[in-house]
């Protein structure tokens, strides 16, 4: 049996025999600009087909998990920074609200205001960089993804007045956030987020119109609502192929409740609804820190919580919508000031399972960007 | 669709609105030539700690006192110290060595956060490259020595909180202090009283026996010839301690102490008198 037979190929109508081809079988990766980081696919093609396509991925592994056991629980927040490395905000978030859980403290105030602001500042930074990948992905080196770039970097200097890195914030901790913002912090940010929308307008006329940016990513990498489902995936990806689903309206995590935001639902579930749909985010992300930032209350920002603490014996899970998708912290405490087991639910890493599915039957070329459309990260695929 | 795109010569107008603004608008090209021109450094920026000294001696100024806090709460472990010690081999407080491996720290800022001296801080230095890969990132105690006036020039405000507070905690220590010494003074008085109240009780208890001490004699002499007159002596001495109990001692000098010195004394004569009677 030759290898496109063993294959399940998936509207795969050419076979070999009439191309006169042999199967050929291309590493791409773990160092190619459009994996995105040490990924690697080894593809099997059948001229430009896809025939069959396997992640590999284990070259960013850095024991996160392990890691954390031996470390007491605050000393594992920094280590959050470094799962996706490009919204750090989000995954102090969702890890301390995993630990908040587990030892029963509250939240004040203000400190979830400011939770949500650079949540939803994150969740700006990371659909500005996707788009501007997603583009360059498209082929359009270089001009978009700068343009994107430019933006983003804006936000990432209110993160750096406020937390003193523009990435590896470490800046949340369990019953609030470390320090309070500095003055004129936020009408820096009320100046930025009130130009956003600007930037959305230009970008779009960019290219939504743009008859390439059309032909390359419609029909390209179709996933059902079943599909998605079964493949469990979250954020974006799924929303994008019409199913409902939004941690933020679901849980009602923080004080997500009290703004007024709507959650965008793709039709297609193509590249391009998926592309289409993280702008339609942006717009609603604008809309959350207006109000959040209208509403903030002056107040104390963190209780008066040890650093160091010994839960009960007892298991929780944390989830919050980050930028990619359902993330979440399983914690088990045996009643040391270690956690027994840390295990981190990924977005990336669940939503690349159904990669293989989308790529099947494409060309090599669409490949990359229906990998680009998935919105990975490999420093939260490999941990 | 027709070959020449509506969509993209719309993009291609917004592409060529960027590039020319870009020669006169500073938020189209906001970036700088790196190595030639620097942009300003944020003033919350952190990358990596440094040592907090007062005044001009960095030995003698340093805040550190090498409490190791930050060596345990540094998640990746980069910080080393040994603390010194005098001629003698007698610790001090003071680090001698205190290294920080700045390729395996994150710049996390934990250490900050847990250190109650306000010694170790973020520098916002970031131009760290070295030709030494080993002893060159490897940031021994005098090169992180740096002065309160350089903190105070790249953290204006973080630097002025920092003093603001050590002053705060000078403040409260001197009026601790004061307390202390005042609670010092006042305790000292109530002693010298108790010494004169304590002087009159022996006095007092001494008289007493005095008086009762034929009595005990006598019932040591009717022991030694009969041998079981016990309960007769305890009764005896029952009734003793009655009797030391019974002469109430001289109202002595009390100041202010009204209640302590009393249960005291009431206490005291029993005490005080059993060893000398059995």
């Amino acid at each position: 049996m030759s290898v496109a037979e063993a294959m399940p190929a998936r509207s795969y109508n050419l076979s070999k025999d009439e191309l006169g081809a042999d199967i050929l079988e291309v590493a791409m990766g773990p160092h190619h600009p459009s994996t995105h980081g040490v990924f690697r696919m080894d593809l099997k093609l059948d001229g430009e087909t896809v025939v069959d396509l396997k992640p590999i991925f284990g070259y960013l592994h850095r024991n996160h998990e392990k890691l954390a056991e031996d470390i007491p629980y605050l000393g594992s927040m920094p280590f959050t920074d470094r799962l996706d490395y490009l919204c750090g905000m989000t995954n102090n978030w969702a890890f301390a609200l995993s630990a908040e859980q587990l030892i029963e403290i509250e939240v004040p105030e203000r400190a979830e205001y400011i939770r949500v602001i650079c949540a939803e500042l994150t969740r700006l930074v990371n659909h500005c960089l996707l788009v501007g990948f997603f583009i360059n992905d498209l082929g359009a080196l270089g001009t978009p993804l700068l343009y994107a770039l430019r933006e983003r970097e804006k936000i990432l200097d209110l993160f750096e007045t406020l937390s003193g890195a523009r990435m590896m914030v470490n800046y949340m901790r369990f019953g609030g956030v470390r320090c309070d913002l500095p003055d004129g912090w936020l009408q820096e940010c009320e100046r930025i987020v009130d130009q956003f929308p600007a930037f959305l307008d230009e970008y779009e006329t960019l290219l939504n119109e743009n008859e390439i940016v059309i032909t390359r990513s419609q029909n390209v990498g179709v996933l059902t609502p079943e599909e998605a489902t079964n493949f469990s995936i979250t954020g974006p990806m799924l929303r994008a192929s019409g199913v409902n689903y939004d941690i933020r309206k679901v849980d009602k995590y923080g004080i997500y409740d009290r703004f007024d935001f709507k959650v965008p639902i793709g039709a297609h579930g193509d590249c391009y609804d998926r592309f289409m749909l993280r702008m339609l985010e942006m717009r609603e992300s604008v809309k959350i820190l207006k109000q959040a930032m209208a509403d903030i209350p002056e107040g104390p920002i963190m209780g008066n919580e040890p650093r160091v603490f010994k839960p009960d014996p007892q298991e929780t899970y944390g989830r919050i919508e980050s930028p990619k998708g359902e993330l979440g912290f399983y914690l088990i405490a045996d009643g040391t000031t270690n956690p027994y087991r840390y295990k981190v639910r990924p977005p990336s890493f669940v939503n690349l399972t159904a990669l293989r599915h989308m790529c099947i039957g494409q060309k090599v070329a669409d490949a990359v960007i229906i990998l680009g459309s998935i919105d990975i990260v490999l420093g939260e695929v490999d941990r | 669709m027709s070959l020449i795109a509506k969509g993209i010569l719309q993009g291609m107008a917004i592409t060529a609105k960027n590039f020319i603004q870009s020669y006169y608008k500073k938020e189209r090209l906001p970036t700088v030539q790196y190595p030639e021109e620097k942009s300003t450094v944020n003033q919350f920026t952190r990358n990596i700690p440094f040592l907090v000294y007062d005044g001009e001696d960095a030995i003698d100024g340093m805040r550190c006192t090498a409490c190791k806090l930050c060596e345990k709460a540094c998640p990746p472990q980069c910080i080393y110290i040994i603390k010194d010690t005098d001629e003698n081999g007698k610790p001090i407080k003071r680090p001698e060595v205190f290294d920080i491996d700045s390729s395996v720290c994150m710049s996390c800022q934990l250490c900050v956060e847990v250190c109650p001296f306000e010694s170790i801080r973020m520098d916002s230095e970031f131009e760290l490259s070295n030709e030494n890969r080993f002893e060159g990132l490897l940031i021994n105690r005098d090169e992180l020595l740096k002065s309160n006036e350089y903190y105070h020039e790249i953290h204006p405000i973080e630097a002025q909180d920092t003093d603001d507070r050590i002053a705060a905690k000078i403040a409260e220590a001197e009026a601790k202090k004061k307390a202390r010494e005042e609670k010092a003074r006042l305790a000292a008085e109530a002693k010298k009283a108790d010494a004169v109240m304590k002087n009159a009780k022996v006095a007092a208890v001494t008289e007493a026996l005095a008086a009762k001490a034929p009595a005990a004699e006598q019932i040591q002499e009717s022991e030694a010839k009969t041998g079981v007159i016990k309960p007769e002596a305890a009764a005896l001495g029952t009734t003793e301690k009655s009797a030391t109990k019974a002469p109430p001692p001289e109202p002595v000098s009390k100041d202010d102490q009204a209640s302590t010195p009393q249960t005291k004394e009431s206490k005291a004569p029993g005490e005080d008198s059993e060893p000398k009677i059995f």
